[in-house]
């Protein structure tokens, strides 16, 4: 897994030659490899490599998913979208949260004007991940730059940064963003179709408890970053403002956590 | 679909696409100053933590749950303990999904 290893437990095996196949762990040839990245570049993990590692990296939230997916393409007949329309909205806005809210408000009668900037606001932290994520995606070309935004949401954000933070050079890490981008989207449509097809007769899906996943992949990514104080401000004071301002609608909260959070960070490493 | 609901659909992919491309959009054009760039280190921290700390305290979305009939908190606990402990974020969703299934079948 991501940053799992430390960058010399791999310096007894240094045959890379034996490895570079294997699907395995790319992050552990990356690692095991360090020294040689400048003088050869072919040695790095193969994007078919970082495509598999993404997808694997993003399985825990595939379960977390699955039942919001399924949820919604249940809720969506009973809140007035067609089947076509639910199916639509999942392939072409892909935003769990406003995909909700947009049900609830079209139940309710609300209007498009209304919809579409609560759509926004809901919407409106993706700006933080693209602003985080640009330094390492700058040098892409449009046509990676347009698909990997389109599929950029809370999960694939979480690995995907984790990801360009691994220590290794790999040319290729947008392969492995690829890939975490095309297992949640295909998981999105495929859980989506399902809750359409099968109406009310829904198993015990949503009764699993599997929303867990999704909170246990991001408390594993977070909590071995706190290992300095800025850092640990940072998530303390938004777990504080989150918690305060939990009954806000519209993930205003979240804004307002994620905000306050970065803003102790900074002035904590003023100080330090 | 109807009309309203093209519209709807449409509007909604404008929306959602603008906001998450806004930035990769500009590329190389756009050099954050330092103080951004120091900033936005703290965002993955930030943001994740904001996401689930809510979802592990108040499991049901409204009420707080801070004692050991709450699967989600410690399911989460467990994580973050192997996460510390031992750096290995496989071992760590694991052991807290083991935890959090093991706590909801015990309790019913």
């Amino acid at each position: 897994m991501i940053g799992a290893e430390s960058p010399d437990s791999d310096i007894s095996n240094r045959d890379p030659a034996s490895r570079i196949g294997t699907a395995r762990n790319p992050f552990r040839i990356a690692l095991s490899l360090r020294m040689e990245t400048f003088t050869s570049p072919a040695r790095h993990p193969r994007r078919r490599t970082e495509v598999l590692a993404g997808a694997r990296d993003s399985l825990p939230m595939l379960l977390g998913a699955a039942p919001f997916g399924l949820i919604f393409g249940t809720l969506a007949g009973p809140s007035g979208l067609s089947p076509a329309g639910a199916m639509a909205m999942s392939l072409f806005v892909f935003a769990g949260s406003s995909q909700f809210i947009a049900l609830t408000l079209l139940a309710s009668g609300t209007g498009l004007m209304v919809i579409l900037l609560t759509t926004f606001v809901v919407n409106l932290r993706h700006a933080l991940y693209s602003a985080t994520l640009l330094p390492h995606v700058a040098g892409l070309r449009q046509r990676w730059r347009i698909p990997l935004a389109f599929w950029l949401t809370d999960e694939t954000f979480a690995v995907v940064q984790l990801r360009y933070g691994a220590p290794d050079l790999s040319p290729h890490k947008h392969w492995y963003y690829l890939g975490s981008c095309l297992s949640m989207y295909g998981n999105w449509l495929f859980w989506t179709l399902a809750g359409v097809m099968l109406g009310r007769s829904v198993p015990r899906l949503e009764h699993l408890g599997l929303e867990f996943a999704m909170a246990a992949t991001f408390t594993g990514i977070v909590v071995p970053m706190l290992r300095n104080r800025p850092m640990l401000g940072a998530a303390l004071g938004a777990a504080a403002v989150a918690l305060a301002a939990h009954g806000l609608p519209y993930k205003l909260g979240l804004m307002l956590a994620a905000l306050a959070g970065v803003t102790i960070g900074v002035v904590l490493e003023e100080l330090s | 679909m109807n009309r309203h609901e093209v519209a709807l659909i449409a509007g909604m992919t404008a929306v959602t696409f603008l906001v998450r491309y806004a930035f990769f959009a500009l590329g190389e054009r756009v050099a954050f100053p330092p103080l951004a760039r120091r900033a936005l280190r703290y965002v993955p921290a930030a943001v994740l933590t904001a996401i689930v700390v809510p979802m592990v305290l108040l499991p049901d979305g409204a009420h707080w749950q801070l004692d050991w009939r709450n699967a989600w908190l410690l399911g989460a606990l467990a994580t973050g303990l192997i996460a510390w402990r031992f750096n290995h974020l496989l071992a760590a969703i694991g052991g807290g999904m083991a935890v959090f299934f093991l706590f909801r079948w015990m309790i019913g």
